[in-house]
């Protein structure tokens, strides 16, 4: 026969883990109202839902949250965060489950991206000077074939300019023809702008990859340059 | 940088919102007359890394302030719902490289039906997962759309789009203005 849940007996390790690093998660205030799965476009992929996941993360299931490929289904949209009364946090849950995987068993496409942005300073792991050749290389067509760009300055590294733009990695690598309607705006309006050399691309894959200390290292090493070497006032996300 | 209390000395934007203070400034001359005949309709995906987590209600309407600028206003057709509210295309988060490919469709299978009810024959997608995914969703449920990068419609706007700058742009604009 079936025995009812001993609420005092429950032992909810990962919950308990989970909100130690993120007290404003507030995974225990569910009242199970279920908004969140209404809204959710991941609601019912592998069988599962934000609001069944919440459950089973206060119903202490840890084997089971822990080893669910949902983690890796859901976008961490924020998109329930939103709706919830309660405004608990799942993406923050389900980064956290994600970085309770062994890094090795973690997708390979997320840990592969994020491993070349730590070393290459972008996911698609393209040398820096590859990047810095197609870069003049595109600009140098554009200033031939187009006169009215003829004077149009492109630049990585150039110190003292007002603005380090990055750029999603894909550009330079797959479609370099892409980089040329951003930077013609850019001069048209007399932009003061460089792409730094050091972590320029727009990506970042340790995010998703829930690898904390590679996207802190990512962020300190682009911080460095923009402040230091570079002495930019702004930096610009192009996406 | 906030997450890790970074100190930086630099400020952060974006583009659209720097795209917006040109316009309003008019350093940035771009409008929608080459729509006016032609009437191509179009939508955008609000990106939830930049609209939903951050700037919110700020980036939504800066990023329709650019768009219908240069589409014209009457040709711009929201997604139902939209801005804050609007659903994820379902290749964020590094769903793109997960490898769970047949959950990541079934998931963008929303925004494909969002898409195709504006009607809009373009989507602007300002992030480049979007961009990825709604492309793909298009290819794989059959959907007659082209996705864009905002860069590519301003430049074309502006009649300073290069011929190898159109990869994106369907028949109907692959030739426009050259």
């Amino acid at each position: 026969m079936t025995s009812p849940i001993e609420l005092d007996d429950l032992e909810c390790e990962f919950k308990e883990e989970v909100l130690d690093k993120v007290p404003d998660a507030l995974l225990d205030r569910c009242m199970t109202c279920g908004t969140c799965t209404g809204g959710c476009p991941a609601s019912g992929l592998m069988d599962m839902d934000p609001r069944k996941l919440l459950r089973m993360v206060n119903l202490g299931m840890d084997d089971e949250v822990k080893k669910s490929k949902w983690a890796w289904v859901c976008t961490m949209c924020a998109r329930c965060v939103n709706a919830c009364p309660m405004k608990i946090n799942i993406p923050k849950l389900i980064y956290n489950m994600r970085g309770a995987w062994p890094r090795d068993k973690r997708p390979k496409g997320i840990r592969g991206s994020c491993d070349q942005h730590i070393r290459a300073g972008n996911a698609m792991g393209v040398p820096t000077d590859d990047f810095i050749w197609t870069v003049e290389d595109v600009a140098e067509e554009i200033r031939e074939d187009q006169p009215q760009f003829k004077d149009m300055q492109v630049s990585v590294d150039r110190v003292g300019a007002y603005m380090a733009i990055n750029q999603n990695s894909r550009e330079p690598v797959t479609e370099p023809d892409e980089m040329g309607p951003l930077w013609k705006i850019l001069h048209l309006v007399g932009a003061d702008w460089t792409y730094p050399s050091v972590m320029w691309a727009g990506e970042n894959y340790c995010l998703f990859l829930a690898d904390e200390e590679g996207w802190r290292y990512i962020m300190e090493e682009f911080v460095d340059h923009v402040d230091n070497t570079l002495g930019c006032k702004v930096v610009v996300n192009t996406e | 940088m906030r997450r890790f209390n970074i100190p930086h000395k630099f400020e952060f934007t974006s583009i659209i919102q720097l795209y917006g203070q040109w316009i309003r400034e008019g350093k940035l001359k771009v409008n929608s007359d080459w729509n006016k005949d032609l009437k191509i309709k179009f939508t955008v995906q609000d990106p939830c890394n930049i609209v939903r987590k951050t700037l919110r209600e700020e980036m939504a309407d800066e990023l329709r302030f650019v768009l219908k600028t240069v589409v014209g206003e009457e040709n711009f057709v929201d997604m139902v719902p939209c801005g804050v509210n609007n659903y994820c295309c379902g290749g964020g988060g590094g769903a793109l490289q997960g490898g769970f490919t047949e959950e990541r469709r079934a998931y963008g299978k929303i925004k494909f039906d969002q898409v195709m009810a504006t009607g809009a024959k373009y989507v602007v997608a300002p992030c480049h997962n979007c961009h990825a995914q709604i492309e793909d969703m298009g290819h794989h449920y059959g959907g007659e759309y082209h996705v864009l990068h905002l860069w590519t419609i301003m430049c074309l706007a502006m009649g300073i789009l290069g011929e190898n700058e159109r990869s994106y742009l369907g028949p109907d604009l692959a030739n426009f203005g050259l």
